[in-house]
């Protein structure tokens, strides 16, 4: 407790004083015309509905979304959102793709650890038992939790996809160590690594092989199932899943700009009415 | 509170209770019938903005109180919770947010307002001096504020400012220590941080009330800086004011209800949405932007201590700031040439803000490589923020005093209503009005 505390005082103090280590160079995300955008964009749901099916049969090998339950899925503006059933945890369509996976629990009868088949009031299950389980089968590295990883970056969904789908192979002279990838995306600094002509590429090492491959999920809607398609469905969903409100925030937030703007307008009217008799 | 009260207590019970707790007739004094000067211009109505964001921020916090759980292990995650299973706790949350940001935007406004048209100077001062301690104590509250959701930002930023504390010689450590109830930033921490939290805002909410207080007493400043000299100068503030603050407030809350809608994360740093981890430093600490000069104020000097003290002085020189300026002129648009300073003030802060965000090492002009000056390039945001700090200290304790004697300002209106203008030759000696001439 008390070495941690010093060693973070240094840290705080060698920041402090001045030389801050420099900053990883990256390459600019590419930027998506995402059907989210902007004030008016909405979630496409056949697209929501894709990236769950990518979240769920790539990433969640990996990557928990803690902050997710299954009745998410039924909620209003959500992927697999039916009118028919306000109340999500009846949409039989979650039910069914929360019966398909498997959750723990403790039997009430015996106090043993059993598996069974989740609900839609359970969380999305991690796939590791804890953070030391994950880092074994990661070469050391903690896939982090997806549930708001497109607000936690800069560039938002717009970086996860170039990360995703940006994965080249690593410029000869450039060492990159085992279990590690190289990504132009990723922050980092090369220098140490890089013995190649000319200045150090830009980007990073990351943990993480490549995720996605053409054909590597299947979509039932019949939507080609390339890479590039997985890597948008999924940044979709993943976006979807930081801010599950922000439709009904935007569409709220269009009544209310436009009764603040009119309000506005009548006080202006009112303003000058009250005032016409004061020189000022 | 003023004295000369025009209230008549109407109905009985009215009388029966305006000779037992006057507060009908504090009520009308203060927001109907207060005389006003009449030429207040749209720089006046931030103080009425800053009423209402203060209670905003209270009533979205007292919520927020509600679903939030101060804890290291659940404050990060109960945050999130309040947007996605709170009725309406995405608006909730992010007008508290992203109020934080607006309450600053309009202190800051309303006190560069104050600055350029004098309204610290005599008999303002105590006025000033409470809106000063009521900055500081939003300062606090803000920082505080931050910690609570208990990302990476909010971790990594406590305990770079609370180590500032660490600086103080002696008994630097213990108070550290004792800050963090325990040996590094922690539950506890977060725990008493909260309490605070809470509490801060009624502190202001008080000083507020003296603020207003101080107010009503020498009535308001305005653009022109001379005294109300009769009625005809003043109009009442209702319905004058509350409906030109009314038609102000409304067009800042379409501009903060445009972040809270449709950017509610755009003034936030994307790194405070990772839980902390103690264990990863991000690799670029900083504090929200309203904090941003003070921070680079901090970075300006090399050593740890002077960087405090200094940081710290940026805040003390705003309270003395009326035995500074020496000019007896109020309003900067008879004062020509501190009218330029005041600019440069302006311009000099906004740099220093943006110096507060960048690394200390990185080059200003990219790409050029200048003198080594001391310990770095010249050509860096080190040697920028120094001398931005420079002359942030400069233009309160150099600047200003000897301009009020040196320089000569233009005539003055006798008063407000009146156009004629008074010539500091010829103004009535001992008139607030009057400039007095000297050098
Ligand atoms: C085989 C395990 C594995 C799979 C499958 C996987 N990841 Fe990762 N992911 C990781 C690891 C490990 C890291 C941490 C990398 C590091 O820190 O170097 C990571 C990191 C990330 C990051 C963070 C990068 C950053 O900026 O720090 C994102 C975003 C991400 N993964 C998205 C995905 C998505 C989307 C999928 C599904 C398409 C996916 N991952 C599938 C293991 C995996």
């Amino acid at each position: 407790m008390l070495r941690k505390s010093i060693a973070l005082a240094a840290l705080g103090l060698a920041f402090i004083a001045g030389p801050a280590l420099a900053a990883g160079s990256a390459k600019e995300p590419r930027s998506v015309a995402w059907s989210f955008a902007g004030p008016f964009g909405k979630f496409e749901a056949a697209q929501v509905q894709r990236g769950y099916k990518v979240y769920r049969e790539v990433c969640s090998a990996c990557h928990s979304m803690n902050l997710m339950f299954f009745r998410n899925l039924g909620q209003q503006h959500g992927p697999f959102y039916d009118p028919e059933y306000k109340n999500p945890n009846d949409n039989p369509y979650v039910k069914a793709l929360a019966k398909d996976i498997q959750v723990k629990d403790i039997d009430q009868e015996t106090g043993d650890s059993v598996d069974r088949a989740a609900t839609p009031a359970d969380k999305f299950p991690s796939p590791w038992p804890n953070e030391a389980a994950a880092r074994a089968s990661n070469g050391g590295a903690l896939p982090p939790d997806l549930s708001v990883i497109t607000k936690a970056r800069d560039g938002g969904p717009d970086y996860v996809y170039s990360l995703l789908t940006g994965y080249v192979n690593p410029p000869v002279g450039l060492a990159v160590g085992p279990g590690q990838h190289y990504n132009p995306y990723m922050a980092g600094d090369m220098h140490a690594y890089w013995t190649g002509k000319g200045p150090a590429p830009v980007g990073g090492f990351i943990a993480m092989a490549a995720p996605l491959a053409d054909g590597k999920v299947t979509f039932d809607d019949g939507t080609k199932s390339t890479a590039d398609q997985q890597a948008r469905d999924v940044v979709a969903f993943l976006a979807w899943a930081s801010e599950p409100k922000q439709t009904e925030r935007k569409q709220f937030g269009f009544g209310a700009m436009i009764y603040l703007f009119m309000f506005s307008i009548l006080l202006w009217f009112s303003y000058k009415r009250i005032w016409r008799n004061v020189g000022h | 509170m003023s004295g000369n009260s025009t209230y008549e207590p109407k109905t009985g019970i009215e009388r029966w209770l305006d000779s037992r707790l006057p507060i009908v007739r504090f009520m009308n004094d203060t927001l109907v019938t207060f005389p006003t000067p009449k030429n207040l211009n749209y720089w006046f109505t931030f103080g009425g903005i800053l009423a209402l964001m203060l209670g905003l921020q209270i009533v979205t916090g007292i919520v927020l109180a509600m679903h939030y759980v101060p804890s290291a292990d659940l404050a990060f995650a109960s945050v999130e919770r309040i947007m996605r299973d709170v009725n309406y706790g995405w608006l909730i949350r992010y007008m508290h947010a992203n109020g934080a940001s607006m309450f600053f935007l309009a202190v800051y406004l309303h006190m560069f307002r104050g600055l350029y048209y004098g309204s610290y100077k005599a008999p303002r001062e105590v006025l000033w001096i409470l809106g000063c301690a009521i900055y500081l104590v939003m300062i606090i509250t803000a920082f505080m504020g931050y910690v609570l959701p208990w990302g990476q930002m909010s971790f990594h930023g406590a305990v770079v400012i609370t180590n500032l504390i660490g600086a103080i010689p002696v008994i630097g450590p213990a108070i550290t220590t004792w800050l963090w109830g325990g040996f590094a930033v922690d539950n506890a921490t977060l725990n008493r941080f909260f309490s605070l939290h809470y509490l801060m805002p009624f502190v202001i909410a008080g000083l507020v009330v003296l603020h207003v207080w101080a107010l009503h007493v020498t009535g308001n400043n305005n653009p022109k800086g001379v005294d109300v000299k009769s009625k005809e100068d003043t109009v009442p503030f209702h319905p004058y004011y509350t409906v030109k603050d009314g038609f102000a407030i409304s067009i800042f809350l379409l501009l903060y209800m445009s972040f809270v809608f449709f950017n509610p994360n755009a003034l936030g740093d994307a790194v405070n949405y990772v839980p902390a981890n103690p264990l990863v430093t991000p690799a670029h600490i900083v504090p929200e932007w309203y904090l941003l000069p003070f921070y680079a104020i901090l970075r300006a000097v090399p050593d740890k201590l002077m960087g405090v003290i200094l940081m710290f002085g940026a805040i003390a020189v705003i309270f003395v700031l009326p035995w500074l300026d020496t000019s007896k002129v109020r309003s900067m648009r008879y004062r020509p040439t501190a009218r330029l300073y005041f600019f440069i003030f302006v311009f000099v802060a906004l740099v220093l803000g943006y110096c507060g965000g960048q690394l200390p090492d990185d080059q200003v002009i990219p790409g050029v490589s200048g003198l080594m000056l001391i310990d770095s390039d010249i050509n860096s945001f080190v040697w920028l923020s120094r001398f931005a700090t420079l002359y942030y200290f400069s233009y309160f304790m150099i600047i200003l005093p000897v301009l009020g004697l040196t320089e000569t300002p233009r005539p003055v209106p006798e008063s407000i209503t009146d156009p004629v203008l008074s010539h500091p030759a010829t103004a009535p000696a001992g008139a607030m009005a009057s400039p007095e001439k000297r050098g």
